[in-house]
């Protein structure tokens, strides 16, 4: 049931034609959508504090990232002398191309019937482009959603090998905080993943999405119990570098972060693929845990209606990754550290098992009353064995908290 | 032919990796060529239609393990060329030198005895992927049978093994913990041992083992 229906009879030209013209809408959609996600965050983030924001390129300073994006073009790339040509040159490419690369398993439209009552069979959400029947996704690999955790994965080269071929300080202290920051809540990430494929039962995107068709009680985001949506949202948060997590580039501490040394286009393409990321990280959510590009179907053009849908909320999660930065203070080092692992990570393990106790018990016909007591005997002996453990590794140390003060009010703007 | 170039230009990637990495005299360089002859081996992979594989090879080797190298390598600051000149084991080149060309002879006696193994057993081997596929009742050639048929021989034949694993696993996050982890008892040790650093080995080793030593007195109290 994986795959694009369009290579199944076989590849011809008019496949080859029908692809190109899917990678290419992708590429130049992700792209002016990029742009349009600087000019929405500037704006939206000045109205949050009362200010105007950029208002004179075009209407509405619609176009101040256009300029921007130009005047990148034409600026000097320096290239400091301590840097390791090579590396340097490599790094941004790394940034963008995963960047790019993670949108394409996201499913941006079709029309995704619930098979269970209606009973229709065969591929869902497929539609129909010159004369050739596809889906509405750039691939469906049969690895699907691992393809997200691979380039997360991939990506933190570009940030670490940023910071360490500019031969200067600060860029390889932002490089390491950010790789150690990635690492730590990829963990956490990869696991809300894992209970959306538990439920699921399928790590297709296109199957994901099938799964939660037929309203909004089949969203995985109730089906998985949200706890696995609220651990992705701040994991990817955290993933994304956006405030509160935004240690990465914390300004006051690191000048820059990891991109300190860097100017014009190389910049530009470290600036692009954080955005990009917003943008892909808001369109998975979307596709895991709010049913994609589901949603009603009223008149006229069916094939329009979902991906209008889905669109509209990507555009709720933007918002709420703007109104993230514009609420939160960023937080402290070992906050950072503590919350990956000491509560995201141990609530999403029992969480993950108390999903595969529930699907089993689904399986096997067990009551469904003891399935929940035993969970919730399991939850409370891991629960008191892990504040133990918490409690005695705070006897044997000393106070963390007030070493890292003074690193607090200096590092806070 | 398709399948032909995907192979060539795989291949290519992974000697040329392979071969970069033992001659970059810079250990990033160095921890970057194995990272494309993991992408390298990941692409070979995927030509055998072996996804979830390749997909891991990507996540946890070329993701997390030489992530981890390049921590350590950026870290401890040993990120310059290595001088070469001056060798302590001169005997370790000719050694590694025969050890390499044994290891060669190895895989080239292996290729082939499993050559002339499959080319016997060919028939055979064709008999049990068809009777696989039709007790999976689906395509062979289908995902998600690959998926849940590597997880069911992970967690019944194989489920002791895979425990034991992540048992071993375990032990040495614990054992690494306890070893790292600085004893605020002992600064005084721990200070000593950075200095010995620049020193030389022998001190720097007899500082960690005191600080250890205070590490393990301050568990045991």
């Amino acid at each position: 049931m994986t795959g694009d229906p369009l290579f199944a009879d076989g590849v011809d030209w008019g496949d080859i034609a029908v692809m190109g013209v899917k990678v290419g809408v992708a590429f130049a959609a992700l792209l002016v959508a990029t742009m349009f996600m600087i000019w929405f965050e500037r704006k939206l983030i000045s109205d949050m504090q009362h200010r105007i924001g950029p208002n004179v390129a075009g209407p509405w300073g619609l176009l101040q990232a256009f300029a921007d994006g130009v005047k990148f073009f034409f600026k000097e790339d320096l290239r400091p002398a301590n840097a390791d040509p090579l590396v340097f040159r490599l790094a941004p490419y790394i940034s963008a191309v995963t960047a790019f690369v993670a949108f394409a398993i996201v499913p941006v439209g079709g029309v995704f019937a619930d098979t269970a009552s209606s009973g229709a069979g065969g591929r869902q959400g497929t539609v129909t482009l010159f004369g050739k029947e596809t889906i509405l996704q750039v691939a469906d690999p049969p690895i699907g959603i691992l393809l997200l955790l691979a380039m997360s994965s991939v990506a933190v080269y570009g940030v670490m090998l940023a910071g360490w071929s500019s031969g200067s300080k600060y860029p390889l202290i932002g490089s390491v905080r950010a790789s150690a920051q990635a690492i730590s809540y990829e963990a956490a990430l990869g696991m809300s993943v894992v209970a959306v494929v538990i439920v699921s039962g399928s790590l297709s995107t296109q199957s994901i999405v099938a799964s939660q068709a037929g309203g909004v009680n089949n969203w995985l985001l109730l089906t998985t119990g949200i706890v696995p949506f609220l651990v992705f949202l701040i994991s990817a948060t955290a993933e994304l570098n956006r405030p509160p997590f935004d240690l990465v580039e914390a300004e006051q501490e690191l000048v820059g972060g990891f991109h300190t040394e860097y100017s014009s286009i190389r910049f530009a393409l470290f600036f692009l693929a954080e955005f990009m990321n917003v943008i892909t990280m808001s369109a998975i959510m979307v596709t895991l845990f709010f049913g994609g590009p589901a949603g009603p179907v009223f008149f006229g053009w069916t094939w329009l209606w979902p991906t209008v849908w889905f669109l509209a909320k990507v555009l709720a999660f933007l918002f709420l990754f703007v109104w993230f930065r514009a609420t939160l203070p960023r937080l402290r080092y070992d906050q950072l550290m503590s919350l990956g692992w000491k509560v995201l990570i141990p609530v999403m393990l029992f969480w993950l098992m108390f999903l595969g106790l529930v699907q089993l018990s689904g399986v096997q016909g067990w009551n469904r009353i003891w399935t929940f007591i035993a969970a919730a005997v399991g939850f409370a002996l891991g629960w008191a064995l892990l504040a133990a453990a918490l409690r005695a590794a705070k006897r044997n140390s000393p106070d963390v908290d007030a070493e890292a003060r003074p690193a607090q009010t200096a590092g806070r703007s | 032919m398709v399948e032909v170039v995907v192979f060539a230009v795989a291949a290519a990637a992974c000697l040329v990796g392979a071969i970069g990495v033992v001659l970059s005299r810079n250990p990033v360089h160095a921890a970057l060529m194995l990272v494309m002859t993991l992408f390298g081996i990941a692409v070979l992979f995927v030509a055998q239609e072996a996804h979830f594989i390749a997909a891991v090879q990507v996540i946890v080797y070329a993701g997390a393990i030489v992530v981890l190298f390049l921590f350590v390598i950026m870290l401890l600051g040993v990120d310059r060329a290595a001088e070469l000149s001056l060798d302590a084991l001169p005997a370790q080149r000719w050694t590694a030198a025969a050890f390499g060309l044994g290891g060669a002879a190895v895989l080239v006696w292996l290729v082939a005895a499993v050559d002339r193994l499959f080319k016997g057993a060919k028939s055979l081997a064709l008999e049990t992927a068809g009777a696989a596929s039709a007790g999976a009742g689906s395509e062979p050639t289908d995902y998600v049978a690959d998926v849940s048929v590597l997880a069911r021989s992970l967690f019944s034949d194989y489920v002791y093994a895979f425990e034991l694993t992540s048992l071993l696993l375990i032990v040495a996050v614990i054992g690494t913990v306890i070893l790292a982890r600085r004893s605020y008892g002992a600064d005084q040790h721990g200070a000593d041992g950075r200095r010995a650093d620049q020193h030389g080995a022998d001190q720097h080793i007899d500082a960690s083992e005191s600080a250890s030593t205070g590490t393990t007195s301050e568990a045991g109290r």
